[in-house]
């Protein structure tokens, strides 16, 4: 860990919750690193987080003002805080499962609003915190504890579903993987200093639940696999057009 | 200062009173009137209005606001204080000062929406599942929708936690003369303090409510935490603690909290026991009965949790019998009898209609 980052993190908390080869303790780390690298001042800037192991990204590890709030919930908590204090920085922090299940309905809407949030959601594909339930995220015929023969629903692609619901703002939408990890901290970056709603989709695997059903070898193998996975999108419109089966279209949509 | 005013709008003059800045809603009858003036007037007081995408989306956003700084505010009835519960326990376990008014509705689910009723009494008690003791106010009047919703915001403040205005159809959409009051204690939030920021001050009370940009890094969560904000979760004398303290926060300080008054109970064999618009009922039905010569007295319930147990446990055997009329199938009427020993006759209306000073008097003669 670089030493430059410890200031931002609460010396209590250590070691951290996350299963090995969990790709949430990278953008933990990405995250801090774009604060630093940008020179925010962590004191005006608030991070709102939902319920699920991406939720404990900033909550308790960042020295700073955190809400972790009630599942799916943490959009709209967010939009309070910025409404009532502009001045404040304020970052949502969250799983797949919480900000497009259960919470799917605030974050469209934040989406129209075009509210000036940062919103990143750590997107394992699937309830990483209650065992490896089916998300909304779960790609067809992954497996699943509450699929065990393979999803047979079809997932959403975060990115379309925010594009869609914003499409009249000039809202920012990213996604790219931990494997990314330069990248990753430059979209946060980006995400970050974007005035109105900027969305970004980290994909962010998860070996214990998600790996070990669906014929991972390794966590590390997990984290590589995201690189023949990814396939970058080199014009923004490629969203709508991408169709391939068990690929990743990484890039910038907005 | 007297004017005429509708129970709702009156309710947005006493939110203004105590300092509202925030209000968060979603639409929904007999409440609306609430967010439409909201709307209008919190500009001009240097407050935040928003219409959010549900009940649940308005509950987060106003507790999201108060950690922001504000004082704030949401207004619903039946099927919207539904959704609101996750986050009332929410507010509760965060020890969040806000003010939820929920004018009530004959329900259950939609029910009739522009009926009244009483029907959530114990929703407000016991609606959000986990243990916390509650704070309800019970207003008779329009005077009341304006009075009460200041006091509500002077409770939210004093003991940090959600309170609830449980109005009623009836009163919401009254028009009556209003006092507006020129000097009136508001509870105001310190600037800035260095003290826990979940701790327990002298008189069993919670340390000051804290704000967010102040550079106190302000671990805030849901889970059982200590008294700096940090989860607990695995530590049993950490939750015991907490849940004690929300409880006893209430329960030591009831007498502060509690409020209620009493017509004609010197020497009253049967007292009327009654609460919101039903009171006004209760009180025409105690001037009949003494015009026939019957000794009844009304006990008014001002405040309806906490519970004023001792008031029960104290009637004496003067009182023959107790008669509870409820815009509901028999909810107050339950604490009453847990705490008054002697005989206790129930009377229920849920047809959405208000209860009558005839029916009360039927059921006393
Ligand atoms: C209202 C409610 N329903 C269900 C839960 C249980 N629950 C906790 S975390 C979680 C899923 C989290 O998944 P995700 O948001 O994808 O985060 P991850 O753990 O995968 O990082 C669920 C269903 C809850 N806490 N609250
Ligand atoms: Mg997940």
């Amino acid at each position: 860990m670089n030493n430059n980052l410890n200031k931002y993190i609460r010396p209590e908390v250590f070691p951290t919750p996350f299963c090995r080869g969990c790709g949430h303790g990278i953008l933990m780390g990405s995250i801090l690193r774009a604060i630093d690298e940008l020179k925010l001042d962590i004191d005006q800037m608030v991070f709102v987080s939902g319920i699920g192991c991406a939720a404990w990204i900033p909550s308790p590890h960042f020295a700073a003002d955190t809400l972790h709030t009630t599942h799916g919930r943490p959009v709209a908590f967010a939009t309070g805080i910025k409404l009532f204090n502009p001045k404040l920085k304020v970052v949502v922090i969250s799983g797949d499962g919480d900000l497009s299940a259960i919470g799917g309905n605030h974050l469209i809407h934040a989406a129209r609003r075009n509210i000036d949030l940062t919103v990143i959601c750590a997107n394992n594909n699937i309830y990483g915190m209650t065992g490896g339930q089916m998300a909304p995220t779960t790609p067809t015929g992954a497996r699943v504890s509450t699929a065990p023969d393979g999803s047979t629903e079809p997932a959403f692609d975060l990115c379309k579903l925010v594009w869609g619901a914003g499409s009249e703002s000039d809202s920012y939408i990213a996604r790219t993987t931990v494997f990314h990890a330069r990248e990753l901290i430059k979209y946060i970056k980006k995400a970050l200093t974007h005035q109105g709603f900027s969305f970004l989709e980290a994909v962010s695997p998860c070996f214990t639940q998600f790996g070990r059903r669906n014929q991972a070898e390794t966590p590390a193998r997990m984290i590589l696999d995201l690189k023949k996975m990814s396939v970058r999108a080199k014009k923004a419109d490629e969203l709508f057009k991408f169709k391939e089966k068990r690929k990743i279209l990484i890039g910038e949509f907005k | 200062m007297k004017v005429f005013l509708q129970g709702n709008e009156a309710c947005v003059q006493g939110a203004l009173k105590a300092g509202c800045q925030f209000y968060a809603g979603y639409p929904i009858t007999p409440s609306s009137e609430i967010m439409e003036k909201m709307v209008r007037v919190l500009p001009e007081h240097q407050g935040v209005f928003v219409q959010m995408e549900d009940e649940i989306g308005s509950i987060a956003a106003m507790i999201g606001a108060v950690w922001a700084g504000a004082k704030a505010m949401t207004a619903t009835s039946g099927p919207g204080l539904a959704l609101m519960l996750e986050n009332i326990g929410y507010a509760i376990m965060t020890e969040t000062p806000c003010v939820i008014v929920d004018v009530q509705r004959a329900g259950p689910s939609t029910g009739q929406a522009t009926k009244p009723a009483s029907g959530d009494v114990m929703t407000a008690r016991w609606g959000a599942p986990g243990d916390y003791e509650s704070i309800a106010l019970s207003p008779w009047s329009v005077q009341e929708m304006y009075e009460f919703t200041i006091r509500a915001f002077n409770l939210a403040e004093t003991y940090r936690m959600p309170v609830f205005l449980l109005a009623d159809e009836a009163v919401a959409h009254l028009k009556e003369k209003v006092g507006l009051k020129k000097n009136i204690n508001i509870v105001q939030r310190a600037k800035k303090s260095e003290q826990p920021p979940f701790g327990e001050t002298a008189g069993n009370l919670p340390t000051s409510m804290p704000a967010f940009g102040q550079g106190r890094k302000i671990s805030v969560t849901g889970s059982t935490h200590d008294e700096w904000g940090y989860r607990r979760t695995q530590v049993p004398a950490a939750h015991e603690k907490l849940v004690n303290r929300f409880c006893n926060k209430i329960r030591k300080n009831v007498e502060q909290i509690v409020e209620w008054e009493t017509y004609e109970d010197q020497d009253a064999e049967i007292l009327i026991v009654a609460y919101g618009f039903t009171a006004r009922s209760a009180l025409a039905a105690v001037r009949l009965a003494r015009a026939k010569g019957e000794k009844v007295g009304l006990l008014r319930l001002k405040t309806l949790w906490p519970f004023p147990e001792k008031v029960f446990s104290g009637i004496g055997p003067k009182v023959k019998k107790i008669v509870v009329p409820e815009m509901n199938q028999g909810q107050i009427v339950l604490e009453v009898s847990r705490f008054y020993r002697g005989s206790v006759i129930y009377y229920n209306k849920t047809n959405g209609q208000v209860i009558t000073p005839q029916e009360i008097l039927d059921c006393i003669m």
